[in-house]
């Protein structure tokens, strides 16, 4: 756990809690620790209370309870404008009145910028963001990527240390979402700056950071590197939440080590890595992921456990199939394999066998 | 390069200009069609009326229509010479004045050169009761030797016929009587002016045809059996003095004939002894006056800058116009009060009214409907029962007054004049406009995101620098609107001024109602009128051309 003597901690929440009306927390006990330099993502379902995170940390929103430090200092002792800390908004924010080129130098101003300083600092900026023609613009002659690109300039243009940002892409499509997502990606990189950023798109946070803090109903369900995320789920609803997952219902059977056998609820018997489970007996979600299901028997190991499936669907998508299974009386158990030049193409109604690694397939809470 | 192809061309190969301009068109047309009803409506019953206003401010016909001889035979005479006009002008006089005085429009006429120059108005009120008199020497010696004029049917028999051949054209007369008379007339059906007649009595046929043509109109009297006035004898007797007259007579067969040839004899020496101008000046000295002369001359044409003159503490003097004199100078003076006032006013709501609008905006919608509701509130009371409370609160011996006194702030004998002037009127007219102003600021304001408050500060700035450089400048427009609304409507207000503004804190407005329904001088308050739009309209463009008219919104 983080504390204030944490040398390395540049941003720390410690046993936040935020309540709006003084009956439902919105934000229940956040710890959260973030060394200089980090892009940390804030991942979770509308309403989890990352936008109020965002706004404490910004000085918008009080804790009802508990410390944010920022770079050691409460922050409640700084006013948001001593904060230093960019901004970038849901819905941009960028002033109408204003062409492009005031927008950015608004910050430079107030900060008793000279003018030739300020005009450096504003092309640079735009120049950065690939946008260097259209200073004179105003916000609402700009299509949306564009504003999104001004606002992540002016957030960047007075050199903050740290820049949060609340969904900036939510608005945009798919292409220039991705092409911006590797933009902001990069600027964090190349100017060293740490990074809050907020999404409901997980795509988005395990493609651009360096860890991501998953929420859910006020609390961090986990906080891990996008790896770890993916391949090693914490509970049940990280499992669900990141990435495509197949979820199977049991009991705890036996726990040896590393490895556990759970007795399905249709009566079979597979392998599985305790990773939430901790007694005999217990009720348990188990989470394999599409791609790491194997029914080429040859590559299963002779004594795993293995089950029987039927071919529902079998849908081509280019790069890999995707092949959906009846298992255990569950009809929605997907299979994902490369598209390669000795894959199997599965028929419907086929019988197979499945099977996978005992520590692919990971025991969670129920 | 781009420059080097020349204008883009649209797919049909036509300038792109000219054809994003017809699609432009095209769809405005359309639109206007939608509000055509509306337009005709506005136009009716909004434009029409102001043209009329207009149009009244600088209409003036009265003297020329009333006196349209004298206005002719004045045209020559020089108001710089000082002396009366020649007896040709007070003969014109005489005609004109007696017609008026019969169809009873002298006095209109002397209440309207009244304005002017004052005594006008009684000198042709009493010259009217005593034009029967004038020449009463050459009737008499008419009524003696030609004992066939006493019949009312020998004048008829004489100057009008039933023969179409004997037909003559009386239009000059016709037109001349319907001037005078301000109303169409026209001689009985059938009758027309006896050429005959006319030929030996050319004034006299003249005179009795617009006589006739009265008296049947507007009397709905029969003509021959009425006397003719006096100004027709006088008329008959002036045709005798005429070089050819004796000949004239003597190649007259008509109706007659016979009777009337002691006629030239008979009036020979009265007629002699008569003279127009001293008739006049025996019945009043003023008819001497060359400023009455100069004051009916400078209005004689149908066209006035008088009101305007007039509206600008100017008159129009026989010798030009010139400034008033200063104890009568008060237009200018109310236009500056009206305008500064209204001003001051705006300012007021501004600064009160602002906010007023940023809490409403900003509050959870419960109590800021609540504002709303005591915002509206003075809405559902009339407008006399809240400018009377205001009197009730301000009066030396009110509400405010008291507390002031009794907090200790004001001496007992020293009470705050806060009605009857000029603060009085601010004091109320920004309450009752208030709502104009929080109304539209309300709901622009309303349309601020909170966001951009945030976004400035969070890029460093301090509450005060957020306000000032992003609230603010995106609050302008509701300003801009509430300011138009609130100035415009006070600077026409009246109601309010007239009951808490004693005399110094009256409008421009209540000038203009004053001559709309008191003195009845519509002119003055038509220029008055006009004054007022066309300042308003300056100064509507001056704020388009400083804060830009599409910088104004009412919504959000
Ligand atoms: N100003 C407020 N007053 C009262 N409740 C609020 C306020 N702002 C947010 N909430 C509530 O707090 C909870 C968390 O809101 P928050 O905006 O932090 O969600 P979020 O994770 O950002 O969701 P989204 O992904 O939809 O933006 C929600 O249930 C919301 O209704
Ligand atoms: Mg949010």
């Amino acid at each position: 756990m983080a504390t204030s003597a944490d040398a390395a901690a540049f941003v720390e929440f410690e046993r936040v809690q935020k309540s709006y009306d003084g009956e439902t927390l919105v934000v229940k006990d956040l710890n959260l620790s973030m060394p200089k330099g980090e892009f940390l993502t804030m991942l979770g379902p509308s309403g989890s209370g990352k936008t109020t995170c965002l706004m404490m940390l910004a000085g918008f929103e009080t804790a009802t309870h508990g410390d944010i430090r920022l770079d050691g200092q409460p922050i409640n002792n700084i006013p948001p404008h001593k904060r230093g800390i960019g901004m970038v908004f849901q819905n941009y924010a960028l002033f109408p009145h204003m062409t492009v080129a005031e927008n950015l130098s608004f910050p430079l101003e107030v900060r008793k910028m000279g003018k030739s300083e300020r005009e450096e600092k504003i092309t640079r900026a735009l120049d950065m963001v690939q946008m260097g023609a259209f200073g004179g613009r105003r916000p609402s002659q700009l299509s949306g990527g564009q504003q999104q690109r001004i606002a992540l300039a002016r957030a960047l243009v007075f050199e903050p240390e740290l820049v949060l940002m609340d969904e900036p892409l939510g608005a945009l499509d798919k292409q220039l979402r991705e092409t911006l997502q590797f933009e902001i990606t990069r600027l964090a990189h190349d100017l060293g700056i740490t990074v809050v950023y907020v999404t409901h798109d997980q795509t988005e946070a395990l493609t651009m950071s360096d860890r991501v803090a998953v929420f859910e109903a006020g609390r961090i369900q986990q906080l891990a590197p996008p790896d770890e995320l993916y391949e090693k789920p914490e509970n049940s609803f990280v499992a669900q939440f990141i990435g495509e997952n197949n979820t199977l219902e049991g009991v705890v059977q036996d726990i040896r080590g590393d490895v556990c056998t759970v007795k399905l609820d249709s009566g079979d018997i597979i392998d599985a890595k305790p990773v939430n489970v901790h007694t005999v007996g217990e009720r348990t979600k188990v989470s394999i992921r599409p791609e790491r299901v194997e029914y080429n028997r040859e590559r299963l190991s002779a004594d795993a456990h293995t089950l029987k499936a039927e071919v529902l669907e079998f849908i081509y998508m280019g790069d890999i199939f995707r092949t959906r299974l009846r298992v255990a009386g569950n009809d929605d158990f997907v299979v994902k394999t490369r598209n390669a030049p000795d894959q199997r193409r599965l028929q419907p109604g086929e019988q197979i066998e499945i099977g996978w690694l005992a520590e692919d397939c990971r025991a969670l809470d129920a | 390069m781009t420059d080097a192809t020349g204008p883009i061309k649209a797919a049909d190969g036509r300038p792109l200009k000219a054809s994003l301009n017809r699609a432009l068109r095209r769809e405005k047309m359309r639109a206007l069609m939608l509000i055509a009803p509306l337009l005709i409506f506005v136009l009716v019953t909004f434009i029409a009326p102001i043209g009329d206003m207009l149009f009244r401010s600088v209409q003036d016909d009265i003297t020329s229509r009333t006196l349209p001889q004298t206005v002719v035979a004045l045209d020559g005479w020089d108001y710089d010479s000082g002396s009366p006009p020649d007896e040709a002008v007070y003969e014109a006089l005489y005609y004109d004045m007696f017609f008026a005085a019969e169809a009873k429009k002298h006095t209109a006429l002397g209440s309207r050169l009244n304005y002017e120059t004052t005594g006008i108005s009684s000198l042709f009120r009493q010259t009217g009761r005593a034009l029967d008199d004038m020449g009463e020497d050459v009737i008499e010696a008419m009524e003696d030797n030609v004992e066939a004029l006493d019949d009312s049917a020998f004048w008829a028999a004489l100057f009008l016929t039933e023969d179409p051949v004997d037909a003559g054209n009386a239009n000059a007369a016709l037109s001349w009587a319907t001037s005078v008379a301000d109303e169409p007339v026209r001689l009985p059906e059938g009758l027309q002016m006896s050429v005959a007649g006319a030929t030996v009595f050319p004034k006299a046929a003249a005179q009795y045809v617009a006589f006739a043509a009265f008296t049947h109109t507007v009397d709905e009297d029969v003509p021959a059996e009425e006397d003719p006035w006096e100004s027709v004898w006088i008329a008959m007797a002036q045709d005798t003095s005429d070089a050819g007259f004796a000949d004239r007579l003597a190649n007259y067969t008509g109706p007659g004939a016979a009777e009337l040839a002691p006629l030239q004899e008979a009036v020979a020496a009265p007629l002699a002894e008569l003279s127009f101008q001293a008739a006049f000046l025996d019945q009043d000295e003023d008819w001497a006056d060359a400023e009455i002369w100069g004051t009916i001359q400078a209005f004689s044409s149908p066209y006035t800058a008088g009101y305007f003159l007039t509206a600008v503490d100017r008159e129009l003097t026989p010798a030009g116009a010139q400034v008033v004199e200063d104890d009568v100078k008060i237009y200018l003076k109310l236009f500056w009060r009206t305008l500064w006032m209204s001003l001051a006013i705006t300012f007021s709501c501004i600064l009160l009214g602002y906010p007023v609008a940023w809490l409403m905006a900003n509050l959870p919608d419960r109590s800021a409907n609540l504002i709303m509701i005591l915002v509206l509130l003075p809405f559902w009371t009339s407008l006399l029962v809240r400018t009377s409370a205001w009197k009730v609160l301000l009066q030396q011996q009110g509400v405010i007054n008291d507390l002031l006194v009794w907090i200790g702030l004001v001496a007992d004998d020293g009470r705050l004049a806060l009605i009857n002037n000029a603060t009085g009127t601010v004091i109320a007219m920004t309450h009752i406009l208030l709502p104009f102003m929080i109304l539209p600021l309300y709901s622009v304001m309303k349309g601020i995101p909170p966001s951009y408050l945030r976004a400035a500060k969070s890029l460093g700035a301090t509450n005060w620098t957020a306000f000032w450089r992003v609230y603010f400048p995106q609050s302008v427009p509701g300003i801009g609107a509430g300011s138009i609304l609130v100035f415009i409507l006070s600077i026409g207000y009246y109601i309010t001024p007239e009951i808490v503004g004693g005399t110094k804190g009256v409008f421009i407005s209540n000038r203009i109602a004053y001559h709309i329904s008191s003195s009845l001088n519509w002119g003055l308050a038509a220029a008055l009128g006009t004054i007022l739009l066309v300042v308003v309209l300056a100064l509507y463009w001056a704020y388009d051309r400083i804060v830009g008219i599409d910088n104004v919104k009412l919504g959000g």
